[in-house]
C-alpha cells in the first residue's frame, strides 16, 4: 500500500506528475491516493521531503 | 449548480491566466477555474524571469518584483566562479518576482479583461458528448459544478489532469523531471545583485543549486536534481548540506518544494477541443527549468488561436493546428536544443565542469549571451564538447 505521510508532504504535485497510473490527485493540501495505484514506488523516489511509502 | 461558456481555462498560473485574458480581451466568455483557495500560493518557484520578454508581454506592477539583478555568476564545483552580464547573457533573469503577488495580478488582469475567475474550484474531469469533450465537471467548494464550453485549455501546471483527461500521455519519466527545494533565506552573506548557480554532482547531482535574490539579504535558496537522480528526500536533504557549506549562518523564513518538467517538447498537446498551455504542456526550458515566460507566452497563443477556431466554429485537433506550430516554431525549437544540452549536461563529471568553467576564467564573458559563451566554450574546450558540435555554429 502507498501511504502519504501528511506531517511531511508539502502539498507540491511533482509526484502527481511522474505517476504512471495517473493515481494521485492533489487536493489543495491533500494528497489523494486511488484505488488504481499499482504500488510501483516510482512516486516514492522523487518525494522531495521522503513523506510517501510503499508498505507491505 | 451548471453554466455555460466559450472556453474553460483549467489552472490560474501564469500560463491559465495569460491564456484567459487574450481570450477575454478577444470578446470569448472565458470561466478559469484554480482549485486553490488562494491564488499563486504555496509558491513552487525560484521566481527568476527575464526582464525583456517579460515586459513585451505584461506591464508589470511595482509590486509584483522583488528585485532586479544585474547578472548572474556561475560557480565550478571547485569554487571558481565566472560572470555574466543581464542585458546580454542571462536571458533567464533581470527580475526575482513575487509569485504570490504577481500569480494573483495576472488572475486580476484576466478577470478585469472580462474572465470570470473561480477559486477553490478544481476540475474533475471532462464533460463528453459524442466523444468530444464539451465541457468540464467540477466542485466548487466541495459543491458540484457543470460547465458547458466547446473548448477546454489544460493549464494546470506539473501536476496536470487535464492532457490525460483527454487522450495526450503526460507522464514525465524520471529523467526528465527535476526535484526541487528551496528555502527563503535571510543572511548578510547574499549578493543582492547577482543572480549564483552552483554546480557540482555533490552539491546536486545532474542540477543545480542557486540563489535568486529578493531584496535586502533576503534570497531563494535552492536545488533542483534530476528524478532519476533521487531517492526519498533527497532535495530536501541535499539542500540542508548546501545550506551548511554555503549559507551557515542563514535564517529560513520560507520552505518550498516542487518537480519542474524538463522533458523538452512533447509529442501533442491538442486534442478535439482541448489546448494544454504552460507546465501541462511541459513548455519549461529543460536546461535551467525556467518556464514562467514560455507559459505566458503559450497562453497568449492559446488565447489568440481559441478565438479564431471559435470564429471558424473549428474546435477539432486540425482546428487548433495553429497553436502546436506558433508555439513549436519559437518555445519548442529552444526546448529541443535546450534539450540536448541538458543530456549532455547531467552527464558531465565534477571534472568536466571544473573544466569548462575554468577555461572561462581568462576569457572576456561579461558581454556575451549563452550562445556566444558557448561557442568559445566549444573553441576552448572542443574534446570535451565533441558531442554538441552541431548545436554551435
Ligand atoms: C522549485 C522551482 C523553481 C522554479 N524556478 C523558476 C524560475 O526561477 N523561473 C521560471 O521561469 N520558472 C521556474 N520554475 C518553473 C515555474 O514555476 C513553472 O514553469 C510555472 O509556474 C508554470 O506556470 P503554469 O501556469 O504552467 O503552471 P502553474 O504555475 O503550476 O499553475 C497551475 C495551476 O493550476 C492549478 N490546478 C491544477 N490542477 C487543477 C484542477 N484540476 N482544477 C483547478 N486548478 C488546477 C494549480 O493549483 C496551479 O495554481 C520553477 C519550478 C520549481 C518547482
Ligand atoms: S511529491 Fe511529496 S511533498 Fe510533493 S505532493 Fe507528493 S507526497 Fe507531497
Ligand atoms: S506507487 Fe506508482 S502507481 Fe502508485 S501512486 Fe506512486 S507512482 Fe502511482
Amino acid at each position: 500500500m502507498l501511504t502519504v505521510n501528511r506531517y511531511k508532504c508539502c502539498y507540491c504535485g511533482a509526484c502527481v506528475g511522474v505517476c504512471p497510473a495517473a493515481a494521485l490527485e492533489l487536493v489543495e493540501t491533500w494528497l489523494e491516493v486511488s484505488a488504481d495505484c499499482k504500488e510501483c514506488g516510482i512516486c516514492t523516489k522523487i518525494c522531495p521531503v521522503g513523506a510517501l511509502e510503499v508498505r507491505a | 449548480m451548471s453554466m455555460k461558456c466559450d472556453v474553460v481555462v483549467v489552472g490560474a498560473g501564469p500560463g491559465g491566466s495569460m491564456t484567459a485574458k487574450t481570450a477575454a480581451a478577444a470578446g470569448l466568455k472565458v470561466v478559469m477555474l484554480e482549485k486553490r483557495q488562494e491564488i499563486g500560493d504555496p509558491v513552487r518557484c525560484a521566481e527568476g524571469v527575464g526582464k525583456r520578454v517579460f515586459c513585451q508581454m505584461v506591464k508589470p506592477e511595482p509590486d509584483w518584483i522583488a528585485t532586479e539583478v544585474k547578472g548572474a555568476r556561475i560557480y565550478a564545483p571547485d569554487g571558481s566562479s565566472i560572470v555574466m552580464s543581464e542585458d546580454k547573457g542571462g536571458s533567464e533573469v533581470g527580475y526575482v518576482l513575487e509569485r504570490k503577488v504577481f500569480d494573483r495580478g495576472l488572475a486580476m488582469e484576466a478577470a478585469r479583461a472580462g474572465a470570470k475567475v473561480l477559486v477553490k474550484t478544481r476540475a474533475l474531469g471532462l464533460r463528453m458528448k459524442d466523444g468530444v469533450p464539451c465541457g468540464v465537471s467540477a466542485l466548487r467548494i466541495g459543491e458540484p459544478l457543470q460547465i458547458e464550453a466547446p473548448l477546454i485549455i489544460g493549464a494546470d501546471g506539473v501536476e496536470s489532469k487535464v492532457g490525460r483527461w483527454a487522450g495526450i500521455d503526460t507522464t514525465l519519466p524520471l529523467k526528465d523531471i527535476e526535484i526541487c527545494a528551496q528555502f527563503l533565506v535571510s543572511d548578510p552573506k547574499i549578493d543582492d545583485q547577482y543572480t549564483e548557480f552552483f554546480l557540482g554532482n555533490t552539491i546536486a547531482p545532474a542540477g543545480y543549486a542557486w540563489s535568486f535574490p529578493k531584496g535586502e539579504k533576503l534570497a531563494n535558496v535552492g536545488l533542483g536534481i534530476l528524478g532519476s537522480r533521487s531517492k526519498p528526500g533527497e532535495a530536501t536533504r541535499l539542500l540542508c548540506a548546501f545550506m551548511k557549506s554555503h549559507f551557515p549562518n542563514g535564517k529560513v523564513v520560507e520552505m518550498v518544494v516542487g518537480g519542474d518538467p524538463c522533458s523538452g517538447p512533447i509529442e501533442s498537446t491538442t486534442a478535439d477541443g482541448v489546448m494544454l498551455v504552460g507546465d501541462a504542456a511541459r513548455q519549461t526550458d529543460p536546461l535551467t527549468g525556467g518556464g514562467i515566460l514560455n507559459a505566458m507566452q503559450a497562453g497568449i497563443i492559446a488565447g489568440e488561436v481559441a478565438a479564431k477556431a471559435l470564429a471558424a466554429g473549428d474546435l477539432s485537433k486540425a482546428g487548433l493546428k495553429e497553436y502546436e506550430d506558433r508555439w513549436r516554431a519559437d518555445i519548442g525549437r529552444h526546448q529541443a536544443r535546450s534539450y540536448e544540452f541538458k543530456e549532455f549536461f547531467v552527464k558531465l563529471s565534477d571534472k568536466d565542469l571544473n573544466q569548462l568553467i575554468g577555461s572561462l576564467s581568462k576569457e572576456d564573458i561579461s558581454k556575451m549571451d549563452l550562445r556566444g559563451m558557448l561557442r568559445v566554450l566549444f573553441k576552448l574546450n572542443p574534446k570535451l564538447l565533441w558531442e554538441l558540435r552541431h548545436l554551435v555554429v
